[in-house]
């Protein structure tokens, strides 16, 4: 800027780029304030003649509706509480979604690379067809279509080894139950894990010192599992129970049950986001030039290792951002588990909305916990984007 | 970097002037608005004077200048200036609210009902198909002027909460439960650790659970938005059980693929009464509600139908005031003296629209020794004095 | 090629005819590992394929759908006003006929897609009206082609500027139209009750509206100025970190709260609204994508030339921007329009949420598996020739990495 002459002569006012800076901010910030202002006035104006007001004590009034899947709850505890239960539904199926998914997206991402005809093929159709197919059609179909049609009644359940039964209603398998002498085994436990950190350390150190290859985590696992071992010899009696599920009248009681709607929305959603994960995978490893994966066979590596050492390191750079992405669309699209029956924080918010009749509140804790876990998410992709930079140079 | 802190700098200067203008403006409106209620204040304190002289209860003209101030005209001049009535009902529920896809048409118990405040006020009318869960909000924002979607009557929805005014019982129901005949389920008391489908939005989730803890039973419950996805889900096997207004529970036997297959269990767990609902603070409109339905009740009571309403003659001054050849009743309730008339003559009495819709020719409820007969008969139906 | 190279016949190499044998070896059985996939994959696919097809032939009642044509596309529109949605078709065919005539290329399949198909659609069975409309349809098209190629030839400028605001006007025509207007087209009532016209519908106004206010947010989140920054990058983040179901929920039941008793926007357009806010956001990170791509001596070119920010922007960043990202507005077109059959939550009656209403009727009931199949199938085609689109630009304008 010319400031070394301007100086003699000042700018006018509408020029001077500070003062325009300044004005544009005030303008812009007095347009979005009034109209805020505007809607927060209107909304309170609508509020008063209903006789209503904003406020969250009705978090505390006994919730008084069923909820029969997730942690222990009772219609006799809070609204706040019941909405808890629904977040820790949502994270559950968001993990296991999560987990699921990359694996699916992982597999049909790599074979459709496959050197099989047949197998790309079928990659590349599993991801079209899924892709283009909107989600809701594809729960509906494995909800109605799938489970509550192909499923044996629960009298007829499907019996698999090891005491799984697979009927309409669920699936049940044999869940390890705590025991009376279980919080004695779970020192052993804490002892364990602590050890187990020594030993990844400790062995991390060596490899590093010896600049040799290896998993420095399968001693801290070893450690781990050894001392819990100990510990279940030890202690009198056994401290985890396997809970065997029976068919009593209704229903099998006990042991691990996932309901069908869990069950549908998992399928769904990990099948949907899978192939869109499928594509980023294979997107990722076209990136890495093909000059590696020739001197890598040169090298004489087979394709598995191939692809496990040089390749996917390589890929995962590319990968992660939109994998990021993908994993946040699997989170709210969780939320269509309103509409099958699943307890997610979203039917449970609209649940309580609908006993109390606190709309405004309702959406305003329904949207904050999403923000949340959006937030969380984004910033933990961001986290390892950064680590990944920092690795490459 | 100076970049930065120049932006940094504007931003701040910026957010001060915003502020330092919003804080001024604000002042500037502070004091009118605590002018007006000063105003408001002394107005209705001499009202109160006023009415305490005369001895009436000065609740009424109260509500009316408080309306006036809060700008809230009655519904029905609104309706009235608008020329058609807008009424809430269901789309998904036959018997009591269904639209024909084919034809567009709204059918139902409750929808005669909305037809009737129309031709009450001799009015067009359009239907607004709502959900459970977007009803109240529906009423409560103006969006519609009356809601009769088969919604029941309990303290929460008529107080602070939801704040709604309720029109007399137009059918008074309870909720029961729907089991298949092969289970051999008895009564509730067999239902110990049953999975119960169920539609959200309502009060039957509440009820549900209250009764099962009530009698120390197992409860598990597989809960969906839509009452089309629900009972699929209960007729897939999914749930031992459906459970809903007694009603419902009847139109949604008649349309399973097999009906003989299911039995509505004896059971009444709560007390259902559905009606009418309009806002708080609308007398003029709530008394217009409550009286066409009367009106309905009347007509029955005194054997006025759809077909002879035009021609009926009587020397009863009762039944007089009400065909309006009498003078003075139509005008208290700011409508034209033959308001009744034109409802009958819209939708017949209470008798011809149970039966146009819940009858043998809808969906079977049998009337006879319910609570929907006429008073005369043991029932609940019972029109007040027309005078 | 220089020109010293002397100008040869090059004959392409000869493609290898591989006997069937030799290919299943080379490409399914090359390995042991590839043998057992190969094995399984035909048990699965098999079983797969026989399952649908047996259901699909014998248990299926297809009837449902010829039945319910109407009521699926286009819901409880009156009967009678169907030559709108028609007339709007023909127009639209007349418009992409026209650009395609014009522009050849990728424009020019398109039209010629649009026109096969709707002759070939025309010989269905369909009622003879329906018929009529769809041939005047693939006319209209093959007109708009010959009119296009005529126009190809003329070099004035107004034939292009009519051609965009002939595209331009298409939406807001068409919603006219659709609605109508006052007293000389009646206005059609029951609007949330029209089918998959509103998930087109959805779509469109979505993509169309959501495009510049997504591109006023992108350029607001890389403003220098700190206020438009952090007020675009809030709204942004806010929106693209909740979904949109709750977005639709808030749209039914809170957003009267805030608006006065003389604003009563009903339930479609509020949708509308939601949806179009959503989509922006999306649309905002997208081209925000393109912006960074820009390098930064194309500013400094511009400035040096004299453009000030706001004509740089419009004359030279935008336009490469935006190329750069129709592939991902393609994608986020193709979201959209899988994203309006969530309209349902709110009783929108669209198409999903209406074939279940169909199948409510007893006489079709228990064909919802025959509904859900059309429906995917409609979905898919539709999407899937989207997308192939999208990437046919995308290798046209050469975007991504070599």
């Amino acid at each position: 800027m010319t400031e070394q002459q301007g100086s003699s002569q000042s700018i006018p006012f509408w020029r001077d780029v500070r003062i325009l800076r300044i004005v544009a901010q005030v303008l812009f910030l007095a347009a979005i304030g009034f109209s805020i202002w505007w809607l927060v006035s209107n909304l309170r104006t609508n509020l008063a003649i209903s006789g209503l007001n904003l406020e969250f004590r009705f978090l505390g009034e006994t919730a008084g509706f069923p909820i029969s899947e997730g942690i222990a709850y009772e219609p006799t505890r809070s609204n706040g509480y019941a909405f808890w239960v629904g977040i820790v539904n949502t994270l559950r199926i968001a993990g296991i979604g999560v987990v699921l998914a990359t694996l699916i997206g992982t597999v049909v991402g790599i074979s459709r690379l496959s050197s099989n005809w047949l197998v790309r093929r079928l990659a590349g159709l599993y991801v079209e067809t899924i892709r283009n197919i909107p989600l809701l059609v594809q729960l509906f179909f494995w909800y109605f279509a799938v489970i509550l049609t192909g499923l044996p009644l629960v009298a007829a359940s499907l019996r698999l080894p090891g005491s799984i039964y697979l009927s309409r209603r669920g699936l049940y398998m044999p869940w390890p139950v705590a025991t009376d002498s279980f919080p004695l085994w779970s020192w052993f436990l804490v002892g364990g894990l602590a050890l187990g950190i020594a030993a990844y350390v400790i062995r991390r150190l060596q490899l590093r010192r010896a600049d040799r290859p290896g998993l420095p985590i399968l001693w801290g696992l070893g450690a781990l599992i050894t001392f819990a071992c100990i510990g279940w010899l030890v202690v009198p009696g056994n401290p985890l129970h396997l809970d065997i599920p029976v068919l009593e009248r209704f229903n099998f009681v006990g042991g691990l049950s996932l309901s069908a709607s869990f069950l549908a929305l998992l399928i769904a959603l990990s099948t949907y986001t899978g192939a869109f994960i499928a594509e980023i995978v294979r997107a990722g490893i076209q990136a890495v030039s093909k000059g590696q994966t020739e001197a890598a066979n040169a090298l004489g590596l087979r394709k598995m290792r191939v692809l496990r050492l040089v390749i996917l390191p390589q890929a995962m750079r590319v990968i992660i951002p939109p994998l990021g992405s993908q994993y946040l669309n699997l989170i709210k699209n969780s939320s269509l588990a309103i509409l099958i029956g699943y307890y997610d924080l979203m039917n449970v918010g609209t649940t309580i909305f609908n006993q109390t009749g606190r709309a405004v509140e309702m959406i305003l804790l329904i949207m904050a916990s999403y923000l949340t876990m959006s937030l969380l998410t984004s910033g933990l992709t961001n986290l390892y984007n950064r680590r990944m930079k920092l690795v490459e140079r | 970097m100076a970049k930065k802190s120049n932006g940094m700098r504007s931003l701040v200067i910026s957010i001060a002037l915003v502020a330092l203008a919003f804080i001024g403006y604000l002042s500037v409106i502070n004091n009118g608005l605590t002018r007006d209620i000063a105003e408001l204040r002394d107005e209705v304190a001499a009202l109160t004077a006023q009415m305490n002289e005369q001895g009436e209860t000065p609740l009424a003209e109260a509500q009316g200048s408080l309306n006036e101030s809060t700008d809230q005209q009655s519904t029905r001049d609104v309706v009235l200036a608008r020329g058609t009535l807008i009424a809430g009902v269901n789309a998904a529920l036959p018997g009591f609210g269904t639209l024909d896809t084919a034809t567009g048409e709204f059918t139902g118990f409750d929808v005669d009902y909305a037809r009737a405040i129309a031709a009450a006020l001799g009015l067009e009318i359009e239907f607004i198909p709502l959900t459970a869960g977007e009803r109240f909000t529906a009423l409560q924002t103006r969006q519609i002027d009356v809601l009769v979607r088969n919604t029941t009557w309990t303290l929460t929805r008529d107080s602070q909460d939801v704040a709604a005014d309720f029109g007399p019982t137009t059918f008074y129901d309870g909720q029961g439960f729907i089991v298949r005949v092969a289970d051999g389920i008895g009564s509730l008391l067999d239902m110990d650790g049953a999975t119960v489908c169920v539609t959200s939005g309502t009060t039957t989730e509440g009820n549900l659970a209250d009764v099962f803890r009530q009698n120390g039973l197992e409860l598990n419950t597989q809960v969906f938005s839509e009452t089309e996805a629900s009972f699929g889900a209960y007729e897939a096997g999914a749930c031992d059980c459906y459970t809903s207004d007694k009603s419902q529970l009847a139109s949604l036997r008649g349309s399973a693929s097999n009906p003989a297959d299911h039995v509505i269990l004896p059971d009444t767990i709560s007390k259902e009464p559905l009606g009418p609902l309009t806002r708080h603070g609308d007398n003029e409109w709530s008394d217009i509600v409550r009286w066409v339905v009367y009106a309905t009740f009347f007509a029955e009571e005194h054997g006025i139908t759809q077909a002879n309403v035009r021609t009926f003659a009587s020397e009863d001054p009762e039944v007089r005031r009400f065909l309006g050849l009498e003078a003075g009743l139509g005008a208290k309730l700011g409508l034209a003296e033959d308001w009744a008339i034109e409802v009958i003559a819209a939708v017949g009495n209470y008798g011809e629209i149970y039966d146009r819709h819940l009858g043998p020719n809808g969906l079977g409820i049998p009337r006879p020794g319910s609570l929907n007969a006429l008073w005369i008969d043991g029932g609940l139906i019972y029109a007040p004095a027309w005078r | 090629m220089n020109a010293n190279t002397p100008q040869t016949n090059e004959l392409a190499p000869p493609t290898e005819r591989i006997p069937m044998i030799r290919w299943l070896h080379q490409n399914l059985f090359n390995s042991w590992f590839n043998a057992i996939l190969t094995v399984v994959a035909t048990i699965v696919i098999a079983a797969i394929v026989f399952g649908l097809g047996h259901w699909a032939l014998t248990a299926a009642r297809w009837e449902v759908i010829p039945a319910n044509l109407k009521v699926l596309f286009v819901g409880t529109y009156p009967a009678e006003q169907l030559w709108r949605v028609w007339t709007i078709l023909v127009l639209i065919g007349l418009i992409t006929g026209f650009s395609g005539g014009r522009r050849s290329g990728m424009m020019g399949r398109i039209a010629l897609v649009v026109s096969g198909g709707a002759v070939l659609l025309g010989l269905f069975p369909f009622p003879l009206g329906t018929r009529l409309w769809i041939l005047g349809v693939g006319a209209a098209a093959g007109g708009g082609i010959g009119l296009g190629l005529l126009a190809k030839t003329r070099k004035s400028p107004w034939i292009r500027r009519i051609e965009i605001g002939v595209w331009l006007a298409s939406l807001p025509v068409s919603i006219l139209l659709l609605n109508g207007i006052g007293d000389v087209l009646p206005v059609i009532e029951g609007r949330t009750q029209w089918g998959f016209l509103l998930n087109l519908l959805g779509a469109i106004a979505g993509i169309a509206l959501s495009l510049p206010i997504g591109i006023l947010l992108a350029l607001g989140r890389r403003s220098k100025l700190p206020a438009v920054r952090w007020v675009c990058t809030a709204y942004i983040e806010i929106i693209r970190g909740v979904p949109l179901i709750s977005l639709l929920f808030m749209a039914s039941i809170m957003l009267q709260l805030l608006l006065p008793d003389h604003i009563r926007p009903d339930l479609l357009v509020r949708a509308m609204v939601t949806i179009i806010a959503f989509s922006a956001a999306y649309m905002a990170e997208n081209v925000r994508g393109g912006l960074q791509a820009i390098p930064q001596g194309q500013f400094e070119a511009a400035y040096a030339l004299g453009l000030g920010k706001v004509l740089t922007t419009i004359l030279i960043i935008l336009p490469q921007a935006l190329r750069a990202v129709i592939p991902a507005i393609v994608g986020q077109f193709i979201a959209l329009f899988k994203d309006t059959t969530l309209f349902g939550f709110i009783a929108i009656l669209e198409l999903l949420s209406l074939s279940r209403s169909v199948v409510g009727n007893l006489e079709w009931r228990g064909t919802i598996f025959e509904l859900y199949v059309f429906i995917g199938i409609l979905f898919w085609t539709l999407c899937y020739s989207m997308s192939y689109v999208g990437r046919r630009i995308e290798r046209t304008l050469g975007v991504g990495r070599q």
